[in-house]
């Protein structure tokens, strides 16, 4: 067996070891291609014009990085904390219950003013108590939140799917539906784009992280526990209040997809919005170290794949969307589970040069 | 009376039908976890070799050449969590979540390319599917007796051979093995070729068995139901195959109670029925009912001492 692991120069650590894994992931893909019949030089030359190509298309590639800022981060903070948390997709789609539940109740009587960041604020509580349900059963009960938030999306969907067929859908509407959102529900949007104030609301939670996680000391006992729990107990931190803290939040963050989605986007409850965002936060959030600059930067070139790929299935007929879906597998494959890989032969390389 | 016991013999039937897949993959689980190896990449492999199934049976007009796709995509799928597992000592969730979504989305890219049929293969027709043995009503294919089988083989496996004591051992304390002289690497790469065999039945009874093709998403979260089922069988054979009885009746009834009003509930809404499984596994991983301990390795990689 090969010798352990050793660190790699900083420099290699942050920026050649990602680089090279996420070659990797679209070498990959470009053999998929390839084995489809196409050309995968001319597919990746669709993608990037369909992500960048019009003011349209950008629009909609910052639309779908805001979901992914808002997931990338919910995996991060849950990270740092030492949980893995595979629940952004039920946190998601109870976050958007939530702001949904709020602007149904109180959007005739509030004004947009006062309506949006109540709707913001009902996502983010739903999202948060969606996913503190986990982390209470792993701070007291034991039980590992990679299974309870697996099983808690199968919960949140079929949760949502009684409740707009059974309970929220619109009176006289043939599909699962609520009834649309009064005008102060919905966020301001640019004119024909789906692209909304919610990107806003995603660059400021990118900042908030990142001064929550290495500028206060709450952040600094949560990254401690993710470090060394013994170490963060003998510092004086409550694991569980510390656990329920980092899920709270983290579940949070998922919500706020939600936001984008049904106030921005659709102005009403509809199934099935989280759409694997909840999921692809977790490539988001490998790919992007985990840091909020790294997660935001992810987010862009996430949200360029889903544009680009959308365009790339409209042009070419035999490659279908789900491709962006297999790009976002390919990426966590090698950027979190074979994260390794190119390292002894870099180590060998830089070794030889130094 | 007549009456009683084709009703019984039905739901009987119905649960083993649905049982089927859960029993192979929880079996195919319980190897991989028993070694050390936590698979949450069960779904992704049996929507793969479910996939691999049609797709094959349809082109090559036989379903024992589906079947023998199946088991070889799961197979794929299931070296690669081992090579980033047990070879680079990566995420073992991480490498499970990534062949989920990978599988979720190769299924329909190569399907849409290959067949044009929006990611679903061609329905199946004749001997393209595995066909009932015994009781043309029942659907018992060759895999559900393959399923049925395959529990007393687990655990004689696991409880009454060497590799089984090898295996909870690996489990359990590597180093000890390790020290013993045995390989920890090739024990749990046997471990997770298990795993995949099994998950690769499981796909190709639901593609060639149970259905007529392949469609998209259709393993629909029982790979995770599988799992469900370990944790309640507490990482025991017997209890897990109990465990996904229990499930496929829950999913008998579920589908028997749509739209039927209950005298004093009223409808029962179908939706919580299908939840039962996870809320069951949850209340039991919450150590309401009982105490579920995993194997004390699984999810750590083993790094080699010198």
């Amino acid at each position: 067996m090969r010798p352990a692991y050793g660190p790699l120069p900083a420099w290699a650590e942050i920026t050649l070891l990602p680089l090279i894994n996420i070659v990797l992931a679209f070498l990959v893909v470009g053999a998929i291609v390839a084995v489809i019949g196409v050309d995968p030089l001319h597919a990746l030359r669709l993608l990037v014009v369909g992500a960048l190509g019009s003011p349209e298309s950008i629009g909609y590639t910052l639309y779908y990085a805001t979901n992914f800022a808002f997931t990338g981060l919910a995996v991060a903070v849950a990270f740092h904390a030492g949980l893995f948390n595979i629940g952004g997709e039920g946190q998601a789609y109870i976050g958007g219950l939530g702001c949904g539940l709020a602007i149904l109740a109180l959007g005739r009587w509030l004004p947009a003013g006062l309506m949006i960041p109540v709707g913001i604020a009902a996502a983010a509580l739903f999202g948060a108590a969606w996913a503190a349900v986990p982390g209470w059963l792993q701070a007291w009960r034991g039980s590992h939140v990679v299974i309870t938030t697996i099983m808690f999306n199968f919960l949140a969907s079929a949760l949502m799917v009684y409740l707009m067929v059974n309970v929220l859908i619109a009176p006289g509407s043939m599909t699962p539906q609520s009834r649309g959102f009064e005008p102060s529900g919905q966020l301001p949007a640019l004119p024909g784009s789906p692209l909304n104030l919610s990107i806003a609301l995603a660059v400021g939670c990118c900042f908030a992280v990142w001064v929550f996680l290495w500028r206060t000391p709450w952040g600094y006992a949560l990254r401690t526990m993710g470090h060394n729990p013994e170490a963060a107990v003998y510092a004086g931190t409550n694991l569980r209040r510390m656990t329920m803290l980092a899920m709270g939040l983290s579940g949070a963050l998922a919500g706020f997809v939600g936001v984008n989605e049904l106030m921005g986007v659709h102005h009403r409850i509809v199934l099935d919005f989280p759409a694997g965002y909840g999921f692809a936060g977790i490539a988001v959030a490998l790919m992007g170290r985990n840091h909020p600059l790294g997660i935001a930067l992810a987010a862009l070139l996430f949200g360029a794949l889903q544009q680009g790929g959308a365009e790339l299935a409209f042009e070419i007929p035999s490659i279908t969307r789900e491709m962006v879906v297999v790009i976002q597998g390919l990426i966590i494959l090698f950027s979190g589970a074979l994260v390794h890989l190119p390292r002894p032969w870099l180590q060998f390389l830089l070794a030889r040069r130094a | 009376m007549d009456e009683v016991f084709s009703f019984v013999f039905l739901m009987l039937a119905s649960t083993l039908r649905v049982a089927t897949p859960l029993v192979l993959c929880a079996m195919g689980g319980l190897f991989s976890e028993k070694g050390g190896i936590v698979d949450v990449g069960l779904e992704g492999k049996m929507l793969m070799a479910a996939f691999f199934a049609a797709a094959t049976a349809s082109v090559t007009g036989s379903a024992w050449a589906g079947v023998a796709a199946a088991v070889l995509a799961a197979e794929a799928l299931a070296l690669l969590h081992g090579l980033a597992c047990i070879t680079y000592r990566g995420n073992q969730v991480v490498s499970g979540v990534a062949i989920n979504i990978v599988a979720a989305g190769l299924t329909i890219v190569l399907g849409a390319a290959w067949f044009a049929r929006g990611g679903q293969t061609p329905p199946l027709v004749g001997d393209e599917r595995l066909l009932p043995l015994f009781l043309p009503g029942a659907g018992d294919n060759v895999l559900v007796y393959a399923a049925l089988l395959s529990v007393p083989v687990t655990w004689w496996i696991i409880a009454r051979t060497r590799f089984g004591l090898r295996l909870r051992a690996v489990g359990e304390m590597p180093l000890a093995v390790d020290a013993a002289g045995l390989s920890v690497a090739w024990l749990r790469y046997r471990a997770v070729l298990l795993c995949g065999l099994l998950a690769g039945l499981a796909g190709a009874y639901l593609s060639i068995g149970q259905n007529a093709g392949f469609s998209r998403d259709m393993t629909a979260g029982q790979g995770f139901i599988a799992l469900a089922a370990i944790i309640f069988g507490k990482w025991r054979p017997w209890p897990a195959f109990g465990a996904c009885l229990v499930f496929g009746l829950l999913d008998a009834i579920a589908i028997r109670l749509q739209g039927v009003r209950l005298p004093g509930v009223g409808e029962v809404p179908v939706q919580l029925v299908q939840a039962m499984p996870y809320l069951l596994a949850m209340f039991l991983l919450a150590g309401f009912i009982g105490r579920a301990v995993a194997p004390r390795a699984a999810g750590v990689p083993y790094v080699k001492e010198h």
